[in-house]
């Protein structure tokens, strides 16, 4: 056990230095010497494609990759080609994205932002993933999206309705197909207001994060403005799983609306919990008791079951639409799956079209010139009718859809019934209520 | 230059360690694992794991709240950025002080115990944390959203010293912004000086008095010394490690979620302290690596990647096979995890530190004569 000496402490050193010195240079030179990150030059385009397979999501992140595969496959143009006859924008040919076929790679963002954006980065850096896909929370979208902005990657957001994703928090990289709380607000409002009166008491559930959080302002600003009352908000974690401590004082409470900002696995198991309480058949302050959902999706509906009937709440899109966009889509997907598509499947897969069109209008893969594309872009042909995607908070303004379970489904999948359309001029607003800016849109080579 | 003395043995395994982590761009690559992201969590992890092992390996005393420190650091640092500078010395001195101020506390309170007692002592205090950071905290710690960077943060001195940059900025080292592989060196080097002071501790009087209360603290008490001190200073410093690693990650990725506070977490650095060898320096930083290796490989396996794997195998079988396999990959990666664990634990109860010294041994004595065992067992504390 010799002391170390002079002598060796020099040696050791020395291999340090030249470790950390000469390391770099050796093995990044090369590796991102390009014009913007993750150029494209074989004869393939890789989409990075970030869903939800685990978590209180997850159901909603597996119907979203079938959507994304699915997506692919037409813009290669096999299967029978979707959306891409009814699409108002014409440049896509099924023969890839400016002739290079699309491959994809996929990764499980946990519904956790921090496992997010690890699995985006991965793709980003290692998978060399041109455009970032999916996320169905709001959550993980924001966080995804600030990765993007900062390796100069287009993110096109799955399903997030949070106010915040295209509102504080937008990025000039970011983009959203999806409605969002506000939207749900306006839509809803005159809905509730018909369906259960002027003279009402809320009380809110909502899960404790950003689309928790501007849900249940929305929606308190719209009912409220019919005349409601609001008793305090209770916060749940995401995940909870049982809701009964926050549901035990509800019926105590004097509220006789239950208004749940609750999605995905948490959605059905605190609607399902507040009707085996047996909130749905009590009477309070002299009224029928009510529950509100007001993000709801088929996969929510189908795992609540009997519970959802009857139950209102707001939907970006649904399968029963009749317009020729809705039927070749659910066609289409029906095709390969074997059930109809859920909003979040329709979202994803109009956001990868979108893209991809974008880049054949711009020309090139070069995100500045990407976002210009889809910037202000107004199309039509995807089961929204007439959509705009705006310019400056890069939201999609579009119908949105008031939807109510239905109390005699027809069929398995026949689980909501379109009860009223909120007109695009009606849900559309200022982009300045909610702040944020977009940043630059310089490329980054990340 | 008398802190810098080690033994001939110490300054070669530091040596081929440091060769070994800043190779890793080159190593890593037949495995898929040599990007910048995944390597910076090599680093990372193996930091939390060699602070854990400190008290762990050496103490004995078994924490299950480290994830606390962890998540203070990540948010010391992020306000760090938000509110001073992107430079990421300040934010790890911050993260260090803070983790290290909150270990005192936690670790002052849950020595008065030990055992089981104090494992459970440190998870209902990390528990407290996480639930802190989760809701109570939320205007600090914003919640499940997680703490981000914002346009409008005032980042005092950053702003006074340049106009502010359009877009957010990235962390860096006096105004240098790390991009590519800059960032994994950063933690490479922090993961060195980690190292480095790890192997002081364990060759020093004080690593002794350390395993002295490990292998029997009764009577380390009646010969007359106080190991409250000695166990409360262990715990300190592991804290203080942990909250480097807190802030390594913030400055790889400024964002900090309470996620990263979580009893999961907790569980996963005594995984991975396990996994590679209680007490041994190396061994907990090879768990480090393997875990967050399968946690990031294995988890983006899907059915088709396996499937093509298994193309060599007729028909049938190959059905069988793929349906098999595909079960622990991707969303089932914890079960291969699950398995590998039980398999080490079962097998190799040192770890695979273990596994290399048998093997090691096994060479030895074919040359010349065995020596004594390499290591006498010690008995837990309790």
């Amino acid at each position: 056990m010799a002391l170390l000496t002079r002598r060796r402490l020099l040696q050791t050193g020395m291999a340090g230095i030249i470790g950390t010195g000469i390391a770099p240079m050796m093995f990044t030179k090369g590796a991102w010497a390009q014009e913007f990150c993750n150029n494209p030059t074989g004869d393939t385009v890789t989409f990075g494609f970030n869903m939800p397979l685990t978590g209180a999501y997850a159901d909603e992140g597996a119907d979203q990759q079938r959507a994304l595969t699915l997506a692919v496959e037409h813009l290669n143009g096999e299967g029978d080609g979707g959306l891409l006859p009814t699409f108002s924008s014409k440049s896509l040919t099924g023969k890839g994205v400016l002739g290079k076929k699309v491959a994809y790679v996929t990764g499980d963002d946990q519904t956790k932002a921090d496992a997010g954006r690890d699995s985006a980065r991965r793709m980003i850096e290692r998978d060399g993933a041109i455009m970032i896909c999916g996320a169905s929370s709001s959550a993980v979208a924001i966080a995804e999206q600030a990765l993007c902005q900062e390796m100069g990657v287009i993110y096109m957001a799955g399903l997030t309705h949070s106010n915040d994703t295209t509102g504080k928090d937008k990025k000039r990289y970011g983009f959203r197909h999806f409605f969002n709380a506000y939207q749900s607000g306006i839509a809803l409002g005159p809905v509730l207001g018909e369906a259960y009166g002027k003279d009402r008491v809320a009380y809110h559930l909502t899960a404790d994060y950003t689309w928790g959080w501007t849900q249940e302002e929305s929606m308190k600003n719209a009912t409220e403005a019919l005349g409601w009352k609001t008793i305090a908000p209770v916060r749940t974690p995401v995940g909870a799983g049982d809701f009964s401590q926050y549901l035990t004082p509800v019926l105590n409470s004097g509220a006789d609306v239950l208004i749940l900002n609750h999605y995905g696995f948490d959605g059905v198991n605190s609607l399902t919990q507040a009707v085996q309480f047996g909130m749905k058949d009590k009477t309070v302050n002299g009224k029928k008791f009510e529950i509100v959902l007001p993000l709801v999706s088929d996969l929510m509906a189908k795992g609540a079951g009997e519970a959802m009937k009857g139950v209102y709440g707001t939907s970006n899109w649904d399968w029963q639409l009749k317009d020729a966009a809705s039927a070749a889509f659910t066609k289409s997907f029906g095709a390969k799956y074997g059930q109809p598509p859920s909003q979040i499947a329709h979202t994803s897969y109009v956001q990868a079209l979108l893209y991809a069109d974008a880049c054949e209008r711009a020309g090139t893969f070069y995100p500045p010139e990407v976002i210009k594309a889809l910037e202000g872009f107004e199309f039509d042909g995807m089961g929204n009718g007439p959509t705009l995607y705006r310019d400056t908070d890069h939201q999609c303004f579009k119908d949105v859809l008031v939807v109510q379970g239905k109390e005699a489904p027809a069929n398995q999948y026949d689980l909501l019934d379109v009860v009223a359309t909120a007109s695009k001029d009606s849900v559309t607003y200022d982009p300045a209520i909610f702040g944020g800016e977009l940043g630059p849109d310089t490329a980054a080579m990340c | 230059m008398n802190a810098l003395l080690m033994s001939r043995r110490d300054a070669v395994t530091l040596a081929i360690f440091a060769l070994v982590v800043l190779t890793m761009p080159v190593w890593l690559q037949p495995f898929g694992a040599a990007y910048p992201g995944l390597m910076q969590k090599f680093a990372i992890y193996a930091i939390f794991a060699i602070g854990f092992n400190i008290l762990f390996g050496l103490t004995g005393y078994l924490s299950f709240g480290h994830a606390a420190f962890l998540g203070v650091g990540s948010y010391t640092a992020v306000w760090s950025f938000k509110l001073l500078t992107m430079d990421a010395l300040p934010a790890i001195a911050f993260a260090i002080i803070l983790s290290g101020l909150l270990a005192v506390v936690i670790g002052y309170l849950s020595l008065r115990r030990s055992g089981i007692y104090f494992s459970i002592l440190t998870l209902a205090f990390a528990q407290m944390c996480y639930n802190l950071a989760y809701s109570v905290l939320t205007p600090i710690t914003n919640g499940e959203t997680s703490l981000q960077l914002n346009l409008r943060d005032p980042r005092i001195i950053d702003s006074a010293l340049a106009p502010r940059p359009a877009g957010l900025p990235s962390a860096g080292l006096f105004g240098h912004t790390f991009t590519g592989l800059e960032g994994f060196y950063f933690c490479a080097a922090a993961l060195l000086i980690a190292f480095f002071i790890a192997q002081k501790i364990f060759a020093s009087p004080f690593g002794m008095m350390l395993r002295g209360i490990k292998s029997n603290q009764t009577r380390m008490n009646y010969t007359g010394f106080n190991t409250r001190p000695y166990a409360l200073s262990a715990f300190v410093i592991s804290g203080m490690y942990a909250g480097l690693a807190g802030a390594l990650l913030a400055v790889t990725d400024p964002l900090a979620g309470a996620e990263r506070m979580q009893w999961t977490a907790s569980g996963e650095v005594v995984l991975m302290t396990i996994l590679g060898g209680v007490g041994t320096l190396i061994g907990p930083v090879l768990g480090a690596w393997i875990i967050k290796y399968f946690e990031n490989i294995f988890s983006a396996f899907n059915e088709q990647i396996v499937s093509r794997f298994f193309d060599f195998l007729p028909a049938g079988a190959h059905e069988v096979v793929t349906a098999v396999a595909s079960k622990f990959v991707g969303e089932g990666w914890n079960l291969t995890l699950g398995l590998v664990f039980v398999l080490i634990v079962v097998f190799l109860p040192g770890g695979i530190m273990e596994g290399v010294r048998r093997i090691a041994h096994l060479f030895d004595k074919s040359r010349r004569a065995p020596k004594a065992p390499a290591k006498l067992s010690t008995q837990p504390a309790e």
